[in-house]
């Protein structure tokens, strides 16, 4: 097989210095195409994968549409520079078997039968290869979907197995790919736990491939804590906005606590990261309801008010909030396993808080008392 | 144009899965039975090796031919195996001639694959002018009659023609060009069996051996293939739906050990052909 040196070193790690269960380096980025109903940009490794979502739209030829429910239509294609020696730009089979199973390991992840006889057309685009580019692709499809407003059960995150010097292992790289025993890429749903792709090639025993695909359902729950936090900058970003064009329509004849050095009479939070996800949420609910009830003239509730008060002199930081040091940077560091599965445990409890607030019924009035006293203390604070 | 075959009626597909729960299938067989499998081995003469398989009434026919050729660049010394399959249009009122569509090419590579990981060839051996010249194996598969479970069929096919292929003797003359004697072949060695099942699940039912008007209900499908060892060299899962964990971890104890079965087939068969 011509290896000049081992996979695995005398320490148990591999030739890129990770560990065993260890994923290499994952950056994530949507909205990345403008023109494009939903788009993401997932950096994996050495891998740049650009993925546009169109649709649901009208299928052309029209012969492919199903009468039941929405075709998923994947296309993955490798950029010519994208690999070792130049790629010619007409699609191989390679390519046309993974766009097929690309598509299969999305569809169970959306509500299919919500849009009879409409296509969602998925396009992925591999502009840097590093093994495991299938992966990466579903990765970075789910996250497009999602962009896009896509009806989705869940997300789907990928990362494969593999097989190197007799030992089972996480996220291969293109090196240990080439030269390694076997490779296993899995997909899955990442709240449900369901397997949507799942290949192999090489030489495993029958325990080896259980302990493969475990490893890689761990791998999976890491990904997707990336694809959720890549989806709620997005509407951290959104919200601010929303935030910015209030406050000049509300900045008119209102008094207001000016407590800080900041310019204008604006009051600056400071939030905890782990906060924001409830604010902005939150903010978007009450600005709504804010919306209808100025309307009506109605400023005699007094939850109303302090909402309203909230809405007004509410203002993010606009320096990033650094994260809390426990918690690695997803950015640039490479994924621990142990650490991500403490985060993820601490945010599941938030992220029922959001979903919670999400299910109510929208302009009615959103009795949390708790957690308009949290936003008026930390206003005091100031 | 929508093409009648490949729909099934609602009446017919609540009758499969009726009988499914009943642990029955419309053949009369159970979830996890394969159909009777003969082989016809041999039969065409203009090719290295061939073998025709019949599991139940899937019919499909691979043929072996030897080529010379250049090997790939990183791997200078090393021959070639390449495994492909068409989907004859005679086979089915769904297939069509042209390029392959996706399905197709899915088919041929999941077969490659299993071939071609499990080493059934040692590709190493088969060099003849170090960097210039190596042995290329064509493993062509046509199907000729589709009535379900292409993969497990193609692969048993493949198999069972590798085997019993024929490498021609190579004469290097004196001034060095290559003289091919397919007359004199020796037995192609080959260093391990390999065989595969095909599992499909309909709503929640997993069954072997699928017949065409079950795949056309089935939500997804999975395929493993294993050596004679009892290692696993290759796996897909294909179609829309989804497994769990747990269902995938019996589908590989189940479908090893339907595997080996298969290999035992096949070498019966293999036997019984080199006997004559």
């Amino acid at each position: 097989m011509g290896k000049n040196r081992p996979l695995i070193d005398v320490n148990g790690l591999r030739v890129d210095g990770r560990k065993i269960d260890e994923l290499r380096p994952l950056e994530m980025k949507v909205g990345v195409i403008k023109r494009a109903n939903g788009s993401a940009l997932v950096k994996h490794g050495g891998n740049q994968i650009l993925c546009a979502v169109y649709g649901p739209r009208e299928v052309h030829p029209k012969h492919l549409a199903l009468s039941n429910k929405l075709l998923i239509r994947a296309e993955y294609r490798l950029a010519t520079f994208s690999v070792n020696d130049r790629k010619s730009p007409a699609p191989r089979r390679r390519e046309h078997e993974l766009s097929k199973i690309i598509s299969e390991a999305l569809e169970p992840s959306i509500f299919v039968e919500r849009f009879p006889r409409a296509v969602v057309d998925i396009y992925i685009n591999v502009i840097d290869a590093d093994g495991g580019t299938r992966c990466a692709s579903i990765t970075a499809a789910s996250l497009a979907l999602a962009d896009a407003g896509i009806p989705l059960k869940g997300i789907v995150a990928s990362v494969a197995a593999g097989k190197v010097e007799g030992k089972v292992v996480l996220d291969l790289c293109d090196v240990e790919d080439k030269d390694g025993d076997g490779d296993l890429p899995v997909a899955m749903v990442a709240t449900t736990k369901e397997i949507t792709l799942c290949q192999l090639d090489g030489n495993f025993t029958s325990d080896e491939v259980k302990e493969g695909i475990e490893l890689a359902m761990k791998g999976c729950e890491a990904v997707y804590e990336i694809q959720h936090r890549t989806l709620l900058e997005k509407f951290e970003h959104v919200s601010k906005e929303i935030q910015k064009s209030s406050l000049t329509d509300e900045s008119k004849g209102e008094e207001k606590e000016d407590s800080s050095e900041e310019e204008d009479d604006d009051v600056v939070m400071e939030i905890d990261e782990s906060e924001l996800e409830e604010m902005g949420s939150k903010a978007i609910e009450d600005i709504v309801s804010e919306v209808n009830n100025e309307e009506e003239d109605d400023k005699n509730d007094p939850e109303d008010e302090d909402n309203l008060s909230d809405i007004v002199e509410v203002e993010f930081e606009t320096e990033k909030v650094e994260p809390e040091s426990d918690k690695p940077e997803y950015s640039t560091k490479s994924i621990d396993l142990d650490i991500v599965e403490e985060v993820i445990e601490e945010d599941i409890d938030e992220i029922n808080v959001v979903t919670t607030i999400i299910d109510e019924d929208e302009g009615e009035k959103k009795d949390n008392p708790q957690e308009s006293e949290n936003t008026t203390e930390n206003l005091e604070e100031e | 144009m929508a093409d009648s075959s490949t729909i099934l009626g609602l009446i017919e597909k609540q009758h499969i899965l009726s009988l499914l729960k009943e642990k029955k299938r419309l053949d009369g067989r159970s979830e996890l039975d394969f159909r009777p499998i003969s082989f016809e081995i041999g039969t065409i003469k203009k090719a290295e090796g061939s073998a025709i398989v019949h599991l139940g009434d899937t019919t499909v026919l691979a043929g072996v031919k030897c080529e010379l050729g250049t090997p790939f660049k990183d791997t200078p010394n090393s021959g070639v195996l390449i495994v492909n399959i068409e989907r004859s249009p005679m086979a089915s009122p769904t297939f069509r001639s042209g390029p392959p569509r996706a399905e197709a090419i899915e088919l041929a590579r999941v077969i490659d694959r299993g071939i071609r990981e499990a080493k059934v060839i040692d590709v190493d051996n088969l060099c003849v002018v170090p960097g210039e010249k190596v042995w290329i194996i064509f493993v062509d598969i046509y199907v000729i009659d589709a009535h379900g479970n292409l993969f497990d069929a193609s692969t048993l096919a493949a198999m069972a023609a590798l085997a019993t292929t024929k490498l021609p003797s190579i004469v290097i003359g004196e001034n060095g060009e290559i003289v091919i004697d397919k007359e004199n072949g020796k037995d192609l060695p080959v260093q391990r069996y390999t065989s595969s099942t095909t599992f499909y699940k309909l709503q929640d039912h997993l069954i072997v051996d699928s017949l065409t008007k079950e795949e056309y209900i089935g939500n997804a499908r999975f395929t493993i293939a294993v050596t004679e060892e009892g290692n696993v060299c290759a796996m897909q899962k294909g179609l829309s739906g989804s497994f769990s964990k747990k269902e995938i971890d019996n589908l590989i104890d189940v479908g090893k050990e339907m595997s080996l079965n298969n290999i035992k087939l096949v070498k019966e068969a293999v036997n019984e052909y080199k006997k004559n």
